[in-house]
């Protein structure tokens, strides 16, 4: 009885593990990496590499410049309907990115919500690179938002207390004391924030289309090529790949860098070592 | 020298606080049970509370008046607050924890941590952390020290030598400080007068010898670490208020008081013998020893009744062991009457 769970929970674990690794392990078995090399030459790959990097770092910077400073004062304030607030950050995490790029259309299309105060202003969104960089931000800013707000949340109060009583005003604790202390599990949430941005397909295709070398990006670019040259689409994957892995191993490391001084708790809460 | 005047009501979850008091370049403790309202007045003094009422002041400088609208933000107010568990900065240097609140000469070397300047915080010992704390409150040139449990975090050992060294620290400074505790010694050690608080209502504030010479009510001798005896108080011979145990037993006192009282005794005023003495002492209740607890040269004897504290030699020569019976002598003139509820 017992051998045949044991054997069933090994089973179970190997299959697991197979269906995870094998698809990705195919995308480097499939094309030698002479090949794969080549393909990352091709001006489709190219032209989508600038696109994606370019609109992917805009739209980071914009939401951690507005993020950090938002979640600082959702995660410490209290007020009423707080609770509300932190259920509408969250509401695109569990949106389909295709409704994502609708409801963006429907913002800020030419005949939408706030497309003639765009127009008037001389402004046009959908279809440029404005529209990709706004998709990405948008899909990508709740994963960030959660992060920092629980970063900020988990900071011990009386360090922020501490800082005021010692003649610190609110821009000084934010900037010397909360930001450093939470600094390790901000980056935690910005990569992880980046690797959701950098994946975005859906909200880009239906906000922003799929023009190569203006909106395409490396997501967009695999989905194009794909019928016409299977090897460019999966040198693209294989590069997303490489990309996800250098996030994972840093979110890995980044922790364990910031806990040496404790901005997890660790060293703030120990008891103190008996005196020598 | 400026003086602190604080005259508040701080509403908390369950009751007002309320205190009036004024602090001058001297120790006061505020001490009382956990959640009495103790480190609420000492929020409120910084400005990380808002009073509901009342006005905050320091050397002629007003910080907080609800009449007038007035209330400063906690950094514009010069307090040198050592937080419970100290809140020191994980990710700075000692040097630079200090340096936070201000660079002042020598005070790394006043507190003795000039050696330990480049360490961060977790690599410190308690008593360390403390100095540091001190510092860093002190590297303002506050006007007013706010100490919230300042000893909490010290393991047994440590607790006496720290204590004696911050009241030495505190003499020094001339400070108006306002300490929190909930331990009656390290108020009595530390501080000029000691005010004990509870449910937000100051009981009693006094030196701690008034303090345990004339407790205010039952539950300040309590705190003091005395022995308290309920009973009924009634007339008894040559002058004296005999008081009928609860518990059994009768004691009297040169205190007068009739009816519900409690008798209050504390335990370095009782004598163990083994047998009934036919000395001056009034008064004598037998009983078996429930456990005995050395605290240096002296020893902690618990009986059903009271505790008494007989030095580490009287325990030793008496051969006393738990379960033994013995007879708690004490005087009249060392027995307290209190008959307000406590």
């Amino acid at each position: 009885m017992r051998i045949a769970l044991h054997t069933a929970v090994a089973l179970a674990t190997a299959i697991a593990l197979m269906f995870l690794v094998l698809p990705v392990a195919a995308l480097f078995l499939r094309v030698s990496p002479g090949v794969l090399v080549d393909q990352l030459g091709a001006s489709a790959f190219r032209d989508a590499l600038v696109v994606s990097l370019k609109t992917s770092l805009i739209a980071h910077v914009l939401v951690i410049g507005v993020g950090t400073p938002a979640a600082y004062a959702l995660a410490r304030r209290r007020f009423s309907g707080r609770g509300l607030v932190l259920t509408l950050v969250e509401l695109p995490l569990v949106l389909p990115p295709a409704v994502a790029g609708v409801a963006l259309l429907a913002t800020f299309g030419r005949y939408q919500l706030l497309g003639g105060t765009l127009r008037a202003l001389g402004v046009t969104i959908g279809f440029t690179q404005a529209a990709v960089v706004l998709a990405v931000a948008f899909v990508e800013s709740p994963f960030y938002l959660r992060g920092a707000i629980a970063a900020f949340e988990g900071l011990e109060g009386g360090l922020l207390d501490a800082a005021r009583t010692l003649g610190a005003g609110p821009g000084r604790v934010f900037f010397r004391v909360a930001l450093p202390l939470a600094a390790g599990a901000l980056g935690a949430a910005s990569a992880l924030a980046l690797a959701r941005g950098l994946g975005e397909f859906g909200a880009t295709i239906i906000f922003a289309g799929s023009l190569q070398g203006v909106t395409q990006t490396l997501p967009l670019a695999i989905y194009a090529q794909f019928e016409q040259s299977f090897d460019v689409a999966l040198a693209i994957g294989a590069l997303f790949v490489l990309v996800g892995l250098a996030i994972l191993l840093a979110l890995k490391l980044v922790p364990r860098g910031s806990r040496a001084w404790g901005s997890f708790g660790g060293a703030v809460g120990a008891p103190a070592r008996p005196d020598a | 020298m400026g003086s602190l005047r604080l005259d508040l009501t701080v509403p908390t979850r369950a009751f007002d606080v309320e205190l009036a008091l004024e602090v001058g370049p001297e120790t006061v403790a505020l001490v009382g049970p956990s959640g009495a309202g103790k480190t609420t007045v000492l929020r409120a003094v910084a400005g990380l509370t808002r009073p509901s009422r009342g006005t905050i002041e320091c050397g002629g400088e007003t910080w907080f008046d609800a009449g007038a609208r007035a209330d400063k933000r906690p950094e514009q107010r010069s307090v040198g607050f050592v937080f419970q568990e100290y809140a020191l900065f994980p990710h700075l240097s000692v040097e630079r924890n200090v340096a936070f609140g201000g660079r002042r000469d020598g005070l790394l070397e006043q507190l003795r941590i000039d050696q330990l300047a480049k360490v961060r915080p977790g690599e410190l010992s308690g008593g360390e952390r403390q100095r540091v704390a001190l510092a860093r409150a002190l590297a303002r040139e506050p006007k007013v020290l706010l100490l919230d449990e300042p000893m909490a975090a010290l393991d047994p050992h440590t607790r006496t030598a720290v204590r004696a060294e911050l009241h030495d620290l505190l003499r020094e400074l001339r400070l108006p400080t306002l300490v929190v505790t909930h331990d009656f010694e390290d108020a009595a050690a530390l501080a000029n007068r000691v005010g004990v608080l509870v449910e937000g209502k100051l009981r009693q504030l006094g030196t701690p010898a008034e303090l345990l010479a004339a407790p205010a009510d039952p539950f300040v001798a309590g705190f003091a670490g005395a022995n308290l005896l309920q009973g009924d108080a009634l007339v008894g011979r040559d002058g004296l208020t005999e008081v009928r145990l609860a518990g059994g037993g009768t004691v009297f006192s040169t205190d007068e008081a009739r009816g519900t009282t409690t008798a209050i005794v504390y335990p370095w005023d009782v004598a163990l013998a083994r047998e009934s003495a036919d000395d001056s002492a009034l008064n004598h209740l037998r009983g078996e020893i429930v456990s005995l607890v050395p605290l240096g040269n002296r020893v902690r004897v618990r009986l059903p009744q009271l505790v008494a504290e007989v030095t580490a030699a009287s325990a030793a020569r008496l051969r006393l062991e738990p379960g033994d019976a013995v007879v708690a002598s004490f005087k009249a003139t060392a027995t307290r009457l209190v008959s307000r509820a406590g």
